[in-house]
């Protein structure tokens, strides 16, 4: 198969061609493992998960790839403040490029390789047709700083946090593909500051719990954990910097569009400590569904339908669809009979 | 939510004696491989296998963190400690098979600051070794002042001078050399950073000195490891457990949780980081606290203990564990 069989050429904006196969709707990342859903840290080991799953790997590599990064130079091209990294980070930005190298070399040896000698490396990316000779910790000799130049080769959002004085700061990043955040506002804050805008989560002491736990995140040993929101559209680019461009297209949905145009947006989201810096990357991969598509797994289907009935005002609130969800359960309503749902969020065979 | 780091089998391919009470280990990955990258300051715990009873020491890392094929650390002997230092100094050997953790931080550097005011007393010395080569090849600015009791005794300051040259100064006790601590101090550039590893005593002098000349406490940095403290035996009841644990002088509570087969999360072993603490359902008695961990108000409310540093004295202590 050549890699255009491989990867899809699609679009996140405009006429949005961006699709799931029917092998892409099943590997899904569906992120509730139950019938009602309410806050939690809920973060797991981030190890090799269920061979051709979205945890297969450090880092997941779909057919999506191609087309994620083409969108991602749009947008860049368009607001160059998406990627920024302050300038005691740049030692981070380059143990993330080790990070990504090294995971994507040895899990797709077919589409990655990683020549190391010494810090002299030589770095192939086929599906992108790039190849480049650099030296390891030097900014020159790449084209642009090491966060900007991986991040735009690799799938998801990226930030950078770094550890002091007991606490977090997001001090880069590349956020192209974001459920409506801004990291030209947030950088620079600490944990409990960009965490802020979160209900309900601040009281419960969730996010007291998960400082104490990511402070200690030790070397060689990631987490995960998933979010959702919904987005109308395929629309990778949720930013409040652009709200005036999509979130106007909320009150478009109707009853016999609602199928094509709602997509369940989940970020898959990774913590890895790094070892030079000290610093923690978090990954936020998001993956968009459509409703249509979503409802070919009647197991799905049910349970989307009951989340929805149960979940709090001010979370649909929060997650900005508060004023879609009676559409959203009417539409899913059509796909629930009642029967009662298997464990876990894998699709029933 | 555990924390499962996989430990690192290692082999012991050097024992260097530096000086009468120093002695430095390197270590490689067992399987060949490159050990992980770290971070000045950065230190790994080190298993022990004393003739069945079960050790682990935090020691420094004191490599080159950019050097990717082996660790060292630096042990400095303690006759009056618990035995690990005893243990490492008398028994370990070239050829020995270890396990060695993954390397983890908690003095960090500040890659923010301008300067970075290293001040290092005796064997505190390590952590300063590492972050100076890292140091150096980010181009960082930074200056060492290392105290030590005498010239047999001040390990690796020839080496240092050597790499460094005139930005690190020495001192030594029996010469009444001494840091002018406020005139150095006052002699800092806007925005510097000062680090502090050495004796309880010389920590203290340098943070309370900094503080009262008005430095910011984000721009204070220091490590102390404590060594368990001995202590008189005492009984823990393990609720989720079941059972009941006698804690030997010589002991540490987690030491004797550890023991008994019961998992216990810990991560520094040294009252720092905050890993062990663990919940008390019960307490009888005194609470003898002796981390870094706990705020004094956690302290005296005594519904929580790191079992790594801190002991018990009283009728009866009943842990969530």
């Amino acid at each position: 198969m050549s890699l255009d069989d491989i990867f899809k050429d699609e679009t996140f904006f405009g006429d949005y061609t961006y699709r799931n196969s029917p092998q892409g709707i099943r590997r899904f990342p569906f992120p509730f493992p139950e019938d009602e859903y309410m806050y939690s840290v809920n973060m797991e080991p981030h190890v090799p998960g269920r061979k051709g799953s979205v945890f297969e790997f450090a880092f997941d590599v779909d057919e999506h790839y191609v087309a994620e990064m083409k969108d991602r130079a749009r947008v860049l091209a368009q607001d160059p403040l998406r990627c920024q990294s302050l300038p005691h980070m740049t030692l981070a930005g380059w143990d993330l490029l080790e990070l990504i190298m090294e995971s994507l070399a040895r899990d797709y040896p077919q589409w990655f390789t990683l020549h190391r000698d010494g810090n002299r490396w030589h770095w192939i990316n086929r599906p992108l047709g790039i190849e480049d000779r650099f030296t390891f910790l030097d900014e020159t000799t790449l084209p642009c700083g090491p966060m900007e130049y991986i991040t735009r080769q690799a799938q998801g959002d990226f930030t950078l946090q770094d550890q002091r004085n007991d606490n977090l700061w997001i001090e880069a990043g590349m956020v192209t593909s974001q459920a409506d955040w801004s990291l030209d506002f947030d950088i620079g804050m600490n944990f409990h500051e960009w965490h802020a805008p979160v209900p309900l989560a601040g009281k419960m002491g969730v996010f007291d719990r998960a400082l104490k736990f990511l402070l200690q995140l030790q070397l060689g040993a990631p987490v995960r954990r998933f979010n959702w929101t919904m987005t109308v559209d395929p629309l990778l680019d949720t930013s409040p910097e652009n709200y005036h461009k999509w979130g106007p297209g909320k009150t478009t949905l109707t009853r016999e569009n609602i199928g094509r145009r709602q997509h369940l947006r989940v970020e898959l989201q990774t913590l890895f400590r790094l070892p030079r810096s000290n610093a923690i990357a978090f990954g936020i991969r998001c993956y968009l569904i459509s409703f249509e598509e979503l409802v070919t797994q009647p197991k799905w289907a049910r349970r989307l339908h009951r989340v929805l009935k149960t979940l709090p005002d001010e979370l649909a609130t929060y997650k900005g669809f508060i004023r879609n969800r009676p559409l959203m359960i009417e539409y899913l309503a059509q796909f629930d009979d009642g029967a009662p749902t298997s464990p876990g969020w894998w699709p029933d065979d | 939510m555990s924390v499962g780091a996989s430990k690192i089998p290692a082999i012991v391919t050097e024992v260097v004696e530096v000086n009468s009470l120093i002695k430095r280990f390197r270590f490689v990955r067992e399987d060949g491989g490159q050990t992980p990258g770290f971070s000045g300051g950065a230190h790994t715990v080190v298993e022990m296998d004393d003739n069945g009873t079960r050790r682990l020491n935090a020691y420094s890392l004191m490599s080159d963190p950019a050097d990717l094929s082996g660790y060292e650390i630096s042990v400095r002997r303690d006759e009056g400690g618990r035995g690990g230092s005893l243990y490492m100094h008398r028994a370990v050997r070239p050829g020995m098979k270890m396990l060695i953790s993954q390397p983890v931080n908690l003095f960090g550097l500040d890659l923010r600051a301008r300067k970075h005011l290293l001040l290092a007393g005796g064997i505190g010395i390590t952590p300063f070794i590492a972050q100076m080569a890292q140091l150096d090849s980010l181009g960082a600015r930074f200056e060492l002042h290392y105290a030590a009791r005498d010239r047999e005794l001040g390990a690796y300051m020839t080496e240092l001078t050597a790499r460094h040259g005139d930005r690190v100064h020495r001192y030594y006790d029996v010469e009444n050399q001494a840091i002018d601590l406020p005139a150095l101090l006052r002699g800092q550039p806007l925005g510097t950073h000062l680090y502090v590893c050495g004796p309880k005593g010389m920590i203290n002098w340098v943070l309370s000195t900094a503080t009262d000349l008005g430095w910011p406490k984000g721009a204070l940095h220091s490590e102390e490891f404590l060594a368990p403290p001995v202590g008189q035996p005492f009984q823990v009841e393990l609720a989720r457990s079941n059972m009941t644990v006698t804690v030997g002088a010589a002991q540490s509570l987690l030491e004797a949780i550890e023991a008994a087969g019961v998992e216990a999360p810990y991560l520094c072993r040294g009252g720092a980081c905050g890993q062990c603490e663990t919940r008390v359902l019960h307490c009888e008695g005194e609470m003898l606290h002796h981390d870094h961990w706990l705020s004094d108000e956690q302290k005296a409310a005594c519904a929580h203990i790191m079992p790594c540093v801190s002991r018990f004295k009283g009728k009866r202590l009943v842990l969530e564990l």
